[in-house]
């Protein structure tokens, strides 16, 4: 039993509004629904299955089928953070497969720009949260849960702040071509690590903007792929993984996209060489690194040699990745940015990325996310899709 | 040199019924940690269940109190005063998330010596955060 072919990415839309003060979060998820409708063809009433996360205001799933008229027989909430999304494509697969629904929906969309929320303020699980006496009273963040780790990788394998910088800059590169892009301008190694120290070793150019907005996603049955008018984007593998404290065996050197990226490479039967296009999530420079290890593009250690010298940079390098730009200048909505991964390779499979950033007959390409806290709990996802 | 230049807020842990005992020694400045009988692991945060192996025979041990920075980050920008996040590695051998005081924060390297320093939150409990060794 495996998803591999069972399961056809048909719609994808990503919002472009990168403020929207004047916007409801729901009503960003009915519009990101929309966009991801009419980019397949379908309507509403085709819709069968709908996923959300934590960015769905309400009650979630309730909250929205309601909210957009929606009439699923097949729902799921599952909550990985930004990675949520990524896995959402994996389970829809799995829904389509055992018959409870043919046309999913994947919605995500929020407004941390407009309502001032941001990497270095404390979030808010709410109550309950087992692990929280022992972390809120040492001022746990987003970004310094993220930097921890870059500290160690340096500490462990010599990485280099230059190094990091270098995935920023790539990132830059392509999202000069991004007229929707929050951060246009070229920016050089000696910019990023100039620019102001927030949690060491982490710049503020090291990290992702943040922005409103959303997106979606529509799996469909390959028969329904095949009825549509669009580039069909099957999909050929994937995994996750939750990876966290361990019971205080903590080795922060990996991430889950150890497991994720294996299970997905097992399951699509293919290699990382093999990959042409890679959507990498982006929080910080430090998660792009990560996961570029972890899934097997270079070895274990080695990730600061790989980035550096625009080998990420579409047209240039060997990888190319983010095309779109990426969290680190083009979008992270919701402080999410799952479901973009897979619309970026989404537009690089079909061919309708920018001509500048464009992989020539990009036909195998792999979406990866990590969501919630690199340095302490989060949930790792990989997804590999392929042109046919 | 980068120091804590005022007093950082501490946020209060969340006292429940299977911390309260880890908190109270706190207060008498001890440091305890949770050890399983059944499978001989001790562990980090501290449960009731073993999370190697779930027994319930769990147990509270009081540590040295001493161990090495696994990992940190000088929060420069992040709050109204710099301060300094780690993982330390105590010496019966769990890592935790804590805060180095103290201490020039530009000097902090990883490996180095640290021992549990008690700090007041805002309503008095007292929680371990870890200052250099020598």
């Amino acid at each position: 039993m495996s998803i591999k072919n069972q399961a056809c990415i048909v719609g994808a839309y990503e919002h472009p509004t990168r403020k929207a003060p004047d916007k409801t979060v729901a009503q960003l998820h009915a519009e990101c629904a929309r966009g991801a409708l009419e980019d397949a063809g379908l309507s509403l009433k085709d819709v069968d299955g709908y996923f959300c996360a934590g960015d769905a205001p309400g009650l979630g799933v309730l909250s929205m089928v309601d909210y957009m008229g929606l009439r699923p027989r097949h729902v799921d909430s599952t909550e990985m953070g930004g990675s949520s999304y990524i896995a959402h494509v994996s389970h829809a697969a799995q829904a389509i497969m055992a018959g409870k629904c043919n046309v999913a929906l994947i919605t995500l969309a929020g407004r941390p720009r407009s309502e001032a929320s941001s990497g270095t303020q404390p979030r808010n699980f709410g109550p309950n949260v087992p692990e929280s006496p022992f972390e809120t009273p040492f001022g746990p963040v987003t970004i310094n849960l993220y930097a921890v780790v870059a500290q160690r990788h340096m500490y462990e394998f010599g990485t280099t702040p230059e190094q990091l910088a270098w995935i920023k800059v790539a990132a830059s590169h392509q999202a000069q071509h991004n007229p929707n892009a929050m951060l246009r301008e070229v920016v050089t190694v000696e910019e990023v690590v100039n620019s102001p120290m927030i949690a060491d070793p982490l710049h503020k150019l090291d990290c992702c903007v943040v922005s409103d907005g959303g997106g979606a996603l529509i799996v469909a049955r390959p028969e329904i792929a095949r009825s549509l008018k669009r580039p069909i984007v099957n999909v050929l593998g994937a995994g996750e993984a939750p990876k966290g404290l361990n019971g205080g065996k903590l080795d922060l050197s990996y991430s889950g996209a150890v497991w994720a990226g294996q299970r997905a490479f097992a399951e699509a039967g293919i290699k990382p060489a093999d990959i042409q296009y890679v959507s990498i999530y982006d929080s910080f420079t430090i998660t792009v690194l990560m996961q570029i290890e972890d899934l097997g593009f270079c070895k274990k250690g080695e990730g600061g040699k790989f980035v550096a010298d625009g080998n990420l940079i579409s047209g240039v390098g060997k990888l190319p990745f983010n095309t779109d730009g990426g969290g680190l200048c083009n979008n992270h909505p919701a402080n999410r940015g799952g479901i973009t991964k897979v619309i970026e390779a989404v537009r690089q499979l079909r061919g309708e990325a920018h001509p500048a950033v464009q992989v020539k007959n990009c036909t195998l390409a792999l979406a990866q996310g990590t969501g919630g806290r690199l340095g302490a709990l989060h949930g790792s996802a990989t997804l590999i899709m392929e042109r046919i | 040199m980068t120091n804590q230049t005022a007093e950082r807020s501490i946020a209060n842990p969340e006292i429940w019924p299977d911390n309260k005992e880890f908190w109270a020694a706190m207060q008498t400045g001890k440091l305890l940690v949770k050890h399983c009988r059944a499978c001989g692991e001790s562990h980090w945060y501290p449960r009731p269940l073993c999370p190697f192996c779930m027994s319930a025979d769990t147990d509270w041990r009081e540590s040295a109190g001493t161990g090495t920075i696994y990992t940190f980050s000088v929060n420069r920008r992040v709050g109204p005063v710099p301060y300094v996040i780690a993982y330390v590695t105590l010496d019966e051998g769990v890592t935790m998330l804590t805060n180095i005081v103290d201490c020039d924060f530009d000097k902090i390297r990883i490996g180095d010596r640290v021992r549990m320093v008690p700090k007041p939150s805002e309503n008095g409990t007292m929680v371990p955060m870890f200052t250099p060794a020598a």
